[in-house]
């Protein structure tokens, strides 16, 4: 672990993140969230699913910047070795894309996933500039997925692909839970509590999130529920949270 | 190499890039009819973009976009997570990309507007995100504010105190209100306006005229001064 990750997991990093509740303000209006209880399971269930397929595609994405991986997310091992410029490659940020677009299945998300993506992008230039980012700017103008730009981001901070992947898990719970503190006016020291007994299975997204499978093998769960919240979100009226 | 382009924060843009001027203040002062009537006023003269950030519906960009004094195309709202000041001081980043939108899609610029949500004596915005910042109080809120100060009263390049016409319903001392005005802001400008009765608002815009010029011109300066390279 680097003293990179703290920053990069810091929910002060100023790239947009705090307006997004990740399906959270939409399930407070439905019901769906109303105490700890609930929200800890809904905590649980987004990690599950909408947080391994992040946390994997952030820990390819943090493979392919740092020219470990070959741009097909392929080949990890001694043959592919650093591939100088294979970070810098705008068809491999485009390829890696698409996979992030196979896996958001809600069109809202997409839009959510990838402003989130471009506002970090963003700040990330001027925080770490790299040749990676300012490839995947170039490759990708309006704005590739959070998690890829999260795992471009982290290469360029000095993290290794388990560090992209523990940051991209952590974001997909703290945010929700964060948005459900200021909804609900819950106990910040008992949301805070759910979040540490979730500290294991963060762990363990983070592990299996891996970096040497080919893209196309990527973990692809489905979250229906969360895919309804979102759209179901963007058409109602009066939002605090972008999602 | 890589930490030169697209970072027009730190210095000004060699191509020139608009003003950004943050209209901040508290809930109901008037925040979004002085950019109404900014527009207004100023939308024959400079080329203009508006940014919104509504506290929890699209209310503040949809009045001005109806209110028929921008092309509403030139409106962009901006959500902010129940946090409005830290959308415009902690996390700019979705400003940023807003007034950045703008720009590239209706550009050149001469002024991008950014709108506070209704917020608290505290907010302020970050020099990251305004070149110069308007705070905008009323009346109603009492003739003490002004002294009770805080950063947006204090900091911001123009107070407006706004809804004059109220005074005398409230019981709200004007001379009062300027007086501990100039105490805090240590000469910089106060201007009192009653948007309702005089919807030109023809001295805040004279003064927005004064600061988009003046930044227009120092974008210009080295343009007008280019020393040749040592050696030729």
């Amino acid at each position: 672990m680097t003293a990179a990750l703290l920053l990069l997991a810091d929910s002060r990093l100023p790239a947009g993140g705090h307006a997004h509740s990740g399906g959270a303000e939409q399930a407070v209006r439905t019901g769906d969230i109303t105490g700890p209880g609930d929200l800890a399971r809904f905590l649980r269930g987004r990690l599950a699913t909408t947080g391994l397929v992040a946390a994997s595609l952030a820990a390819a994405a943090c493979a392919l910047a740092s020219g470990t991986a070959r741009p097909d997310g392929t080949g990890t091992s001694a043959d592919a070795g650093r591939s100088p410029g294979a970070g810098t490659s705008v068809d491999a940020w485009r390829a890696l894309d698409a996979e992030g677009d196979a896996r958001t299945a809600s069109p809202a998300q997409r839009d959510a996933s990838r402003t989130q993506g471009r506002l970090l992008v963003r700040s990330a230039r001027r925080i770490w500039p790299s040749p990676a980012l300012d490839a995947l700017a170039a490759a990708v103008p309006q704005g590739t997925h959070h998690p890829i730009a999260l795992g471009a981001v982290a290469a360029a901070a000095g993290c290794d692909p388990y560090d992209a992947a523990l940051a991209t898990a952590y974001t997909t719970i703290t945010g929700p839970a964060t948005a459900a503190v200021r909804l609900l006016g819950l106990d910040p020291v008992v949301v805070h509590r759910v979040l540490a007994g979730l500290g294991p299975e963060l762990d363990g997204v983070a592990r299996a999130a891996g970096t040497s499978t080919a893209w196309e093998d990527l973990p692809a769960h489905a979250a229906p529920a969360l895919d309804l919240l979102a759209e179901q979100h963007l058409r109602t009226e009066v939002r605090l949270f972008v999602s | 190499m890589s930490a030169n382009h697209d970072d027009r924060h730190d210095r000004p843009d060699p191509h020139g890039r608009a003003l950004r001027l943050g209209v901040g203040g508290p809930v109901g002062s008037g925040k979004t009819a002085l950019v109404a009537a900014l527009c207004r006023t100023l939308g024959p003269v400079l080329r203009l973009g508006v940014v919104t950030n509504d506290i929890y519906t699209t209310e503040d960009a949809d009045f001005l976009r109806r209110a028929g004094v921008i092309d509403p195309e030139r409106v962009i709202a901006v959500q902010t997570g129940c946090c409005p000041h830290t959308a415009i001081r902690d996390d700019i980043a979705a400003n940023i990309d807003a007034v950045e939108t703008l720009e590239e899609r209706f550009g050149p610029l001469d002024l991008v507007i950014v709108e506070s949500g209704g917020d608290n004596l505290t907010a302020t915005f970050s020099r990251g995100l305004a070149d110069q910042q308007i705070f905008v109080l009323d009346v109603s809120g009492g003739d003490k504010v002004p002294r009770k100060g805080g950063p947006g009263v204090t900091g911001a390049d123009l107070l407006v105190i706004n809804k004059t016409d109220l005074a005398k319903h409230v019981g709200a001392d004007l001379t009062v209100m300027s007086r501990d005005a100039a105490a805090v802001r240590e000469g910089k400008p106060v201007l009192f306006t009653s948007i309702r009765e005089v919807p030109e608002v023809y001295a805040v815009a004279e003064w927005v005229h004064g600061v988009t010029q003046a930044w227009a011109h120092a974008q210009a300066g080295p343009h007008d001064h280019v020393v040749p390279a040592s050696g030729t």
